[in-house]
């Protein structure tokens, strides 16, 4: 049974670069433009991980992170954070807010999948 | 992501990210007039940052390091708005309204695989650097450098002590133990035992909390900062002590460690889902796709119509079902073309957008307070139709700006308000796109106007022009020539020109206005280039279509009402008005036809360089919507026709070009045909046409 991973980004690009490297390595996935949608996303099924990008419109990635750990039925899903933030304040709100861990843009396919493996094997 | 694996299609990825920055670029340029004008709050500075935040996050993917260094000032300027760190003053906006403008010039650098000048941006950078008030790094963020694997040239394998005990925390983060632990493993030798002391009785118990703690002998070779990057996520959220402790020489064991986790909060992998419904709210295609699709409608729209027009041939109690799905048949390919032109519909938001910017930068340069209100920006119409709108709009902008509104002083002075207003709105009246361009200036002066057209010849003395006759002198070639600019009315700077491109778009263009307290300027725009309504004619056995917008009237004259011109040809008389007469079989020299206006039929057509004619043919056949097919792009241009088309019963019909009939004719009374000229017989279009 195929991981199913959702990736949050209000970029297109960066979806579709994360989504290409993800279903070539055997995931399955999902794509949320916001955070918002990607609540609604969560609302009708499950995944086994959730990356997202912090600064998106409507509902940005803090607020999600809150909102899915929060949710009882989604709060044990490992979260990675996806962001240019260099920075330790963005890194510190988002596990503040309680994501597993974060990635820094721009990265390699490999270190993004090395890094999925990381947290949800 | 910066390596290209294999298979990666980058290309496509690059693609979409230009597209993207495009979108992300008018956002940022919508936002900011919105800023601009103090009617911003937070969340509009939030999407501003958003914007540029975007482009730098693709950037960086594609290896731009310019514009990720520059981006990434910028973004940080934003950054410390949004911290109202640094306040929103008119410098400051200046200073990003540069900034702006930069990025998107690096951004279409980075689309044309250009580099741009260094001069073009250090000053804004030098700029921004100042407001931030600190140095900043141009190199963007840095990625996390990989652990040395090897650690060969460290000092060889050595023993790692490492103490870890989660705090409840790192659970609720999802992080899990058990996964550091075989991510250790994974660095060398482990050994581990598990600390129990801290838990409690089962029934004083929390399931969620954590109460284990672990102590690990690590036999590696990797440095320091490998193991801590295995805690990189936790470190925060535990007890953790690493110690280099001297290699042993008590064996270390390699086995497999087993823990008994406290309890996993990993997703069970066993639950099965249904794909997420509602991630996709739009999809990207490919212009060349759709077109394509527009295409194939077409055909089969001709293809249908055909067959209508086979249905109606049959006796009706016969072939009932036939004729029902005929029917049915029309229906749904109508609908299926009304579909696929409005995915081909964008919203004039796109060009709105640009003259908010065109406005203040002109007001700038002319001393003069304007300000522009947008209404209708969503209204869509054929993304052919936008491309080609902005130049007249922008024009028409500036003219008013420039013409209409008057100086602060003078505006006082007329007891109006200091600050000039241009309204801009669009909207969708039956089936066409209205746009229109308003402004509370000077207006039209029609005294002058008229003393300058009456000059040039453009009005016969003693005749007395209606106010609207006036206004819409502006619009005629003769009359805006640049001399004549600024001392008449104050509008004319090319309106000609602003009006050949809208009709060359199927559109019309009128003006209103009062002096004193303003203009309003009227486009009129059809929803798509691709089908258009005509009039279907015969002239001898041809057959052809004239616009329907080009059509005023038609009727069957009378004898007396035609008069001989010497040179000229005829004119009809028509309430007084004398209208020219083109005798379209004249024009194509084809055989057959009526000669005389009055067996025929005599169309009243309206172009703006030909003024109003009248249009000799046979008969008139109907009304009927058609898809045009370009003729250049399968024979050649032919002087009086500007396309052609398919009908139903499948000939070929030319759709006429109105304004170039007068010529076309005149030319042909001395050569025998300008198809001729051309050496292609109508049958050699019609082939033309077919294949298109």
């Amino acid at each position: 049974m195929a991981k199913r991973i959702l990736t949050v980004d209000d970029s297109k690009t960066m979806r579709d670069m994360v989504s290409f490297t993800l279903k070539k390595a055997g995931y399955e996935v999902g794509e949320a433009e916001d955070g918002r949608v990607a609540l609604t996303v969560l609302a009708g099924s499950k995944f086994d991980l959730i990356i997202t990008d912090l600064n998106m419109p409507n509902m940005d990635g803090i607020s999600l992170i809150k909102n899915v750990r929060q949710d009882a039925k989604h709060r044990g899903v490992p979260i990675l954070i996806l962001t240019t933030e260099s920075d330790d304040k963005k890194k510190g709100d988002g596990k503040a807010a309680g994501a597993t861990g974060w990635l820094v843009k721009p990265f390699s396919p490999e270190k993004l999948i090395e890094l999925i493996q990381r947290v949800c094997p | 992501m910066t390596t290209e694996a294999e298979g990666y299609p980058l290309a496509q990825f690059r693609k979409t990210y230009f597209e993207e920055c495009a979108e992300l670029l008018d956002a940022l340029q919508s936002n900011l007039e919105i800023l601009s004008n103090a009617s911003g709050d937070d969340e509009t500075l939030h999407a501003v940052f958003r914007s540029v935040h975007s482009i730098k996050g693709g950037a960086g993917a594609f290896g731009f390091a310019d514009l990720v260094a520059f981006s990434h000032v910028f973004e940080s300027l934003l950054d410390a708005m949004r911290e109202h760190t640094i306040k929103l003053t008119p410098d400051v906006m200046q200073m990003v309204m540069r900034a702006s403008d930069v990025l998107a010039d690096m951004v279409n650098a980075a689309r044309d695989d250009q580099s741009i000048a260094e001069n073009h941006c250090s000053d804004i950078v030098t700029a921004m650097e100042g407001a931030l008030n600190f140095p900043l790094e141009l190199d963007g963020p840095t990625v996390h450098a990989k652990p040395a694997q090897e650690g060969s040239h460290l000092s060889g394998e050595r023993r790692y002590r490492i103490a870890f005990a989660p705090h409840t925390e790192m659970l609720q983060k999802a992080n899990e133990p058990l996964l550091l632990i075989r991510q250790l493993r994974k660095l060398g030798g482990l050994s581990v035992e598990v600390d129990t002391s801290r838990l409690p009785q089962l029934a004083s118990l929390d399931p969620e909390a954590a109460y284990l703690g672990w102590t690990f002998n690590l036999d590696t070779g990797v440095p320091l900062s490998a193991i801590h990057e295995v805690f990189e996520f936790v470190e925060d959220d535990c007890d953790l002590r690493i110690e280099v402790v001297e290699p042993e020489a008590a064996t270390h064991t390699t086995s497999d460690v087993v823990v008994r986790p406290t309890m996993s909060m990993a997703a069970s992998p066993g639950d099965v889902v249904a794909p997420p419904a509602s991630s996709a709210q739009s999809i990207r295609v490919d212009v060349d796709k759709v077109d394509r699709l527009v295409n194939l409608v077409g055909e089969l729209v001709i293809t249908q119509a055909m067959l209508t027009e086979q249905g109606t041939l049959l006796p009706v109690d016969q072939h009932p079902a036939l004729i029902q799905g005929i029917e049915a048949l029309a229906q749904g390919a109508r609908e299926l073309q009304e579909s696929v032109m409005a995915i081909r519909a964008q919203p004039v938001k796109s060009v709105f957008a640009r003259m908010p910017r065109v406005v203040r930068d002109l007001a700038a340069t002319l001393g003069k307070e304007v300000r522009i209100i947008t209404v209708g920006e969503m209204t869509e119409i054929d993304k052919t139709v936008i491309e080609q709108l902005n130049d007249p709009l922008t024009h028409m902008i500036r003219n008013a700006l420039d013409h209409g509104i008057e100086g602060p002083d003078e505006r006082a002075a007329a007891g109006k308000p200091r600050q000039g207003t241009i309204n801009l709105s669009a909207a969708q009246r039956s089936g066409r796109i209205v746009i229109e361009v308003s402004d509370d200036g000077r207006g039209l002066n029609r005294e002058r106007i008229l003393a300058k057209a009456q000059e040039r010849g453009l009005v016969a003395p003693g005749v007395t022009p209606t106010d609207e006759e006036i206004d819409n002198l502006i619009f005629v070639p003769a009359f805006s020539t640049a001399d004549v600019v600024s001392n008449i009315s104050g509008r004319g700077v090319g309106m000609d020109v602003v009006k050949r491109n809208v009709q060359s778009m199927g559109g019309r263009i009128t003006v209103q206005s009062r002096f004193g307290s303003g203009s309003r300027f009227t486009l009129s725009l059809p929803l798509t280039l691709a089908v258009l309504d005509g009039m279907v004619v015969s002239v001898g056995k041809e057959t052809f279509i004239i616009p329907l917008t080009a059509i005023i009237e038609s009727l069957r004259p009378h004898q007396a009402d035609i008069h001989p011109v010497v040179g000229r040809g005829l004119v009809l008389a028509l309430r007084g008005e004398y209208l020219p007469l083109t005798h379209l079989h004249k024009c194509f020299a084809i055989a057959d036809a009526a000669s005389d206006p009055c067996r025929g039929i005599v169309i009243i057509v309206e172009s703006e360089s030909a003024g109003r004619i009248g249009v000799v043919v046979d008969e008139l056949l109907g009304q009927q919507q058609v898809v045009v097919k370009s003729l250049e792009a399968n024979y050649e241009a032919v002087d009086g026709i500007s396309g052609a088309t398919i009908l139903g019963n499948g000939r070929v019909a030319l759709i006429l070009d109105i304004a170039r009939l007068r010529e076309v004719e005149s030319s042909a009374s001395t050569d025998p045909s300008p198809l001729a000229q051309h050496s292609a017989p109508i049958g050699v279009l019609k082939e033309a046409a077919h294949a298109a």
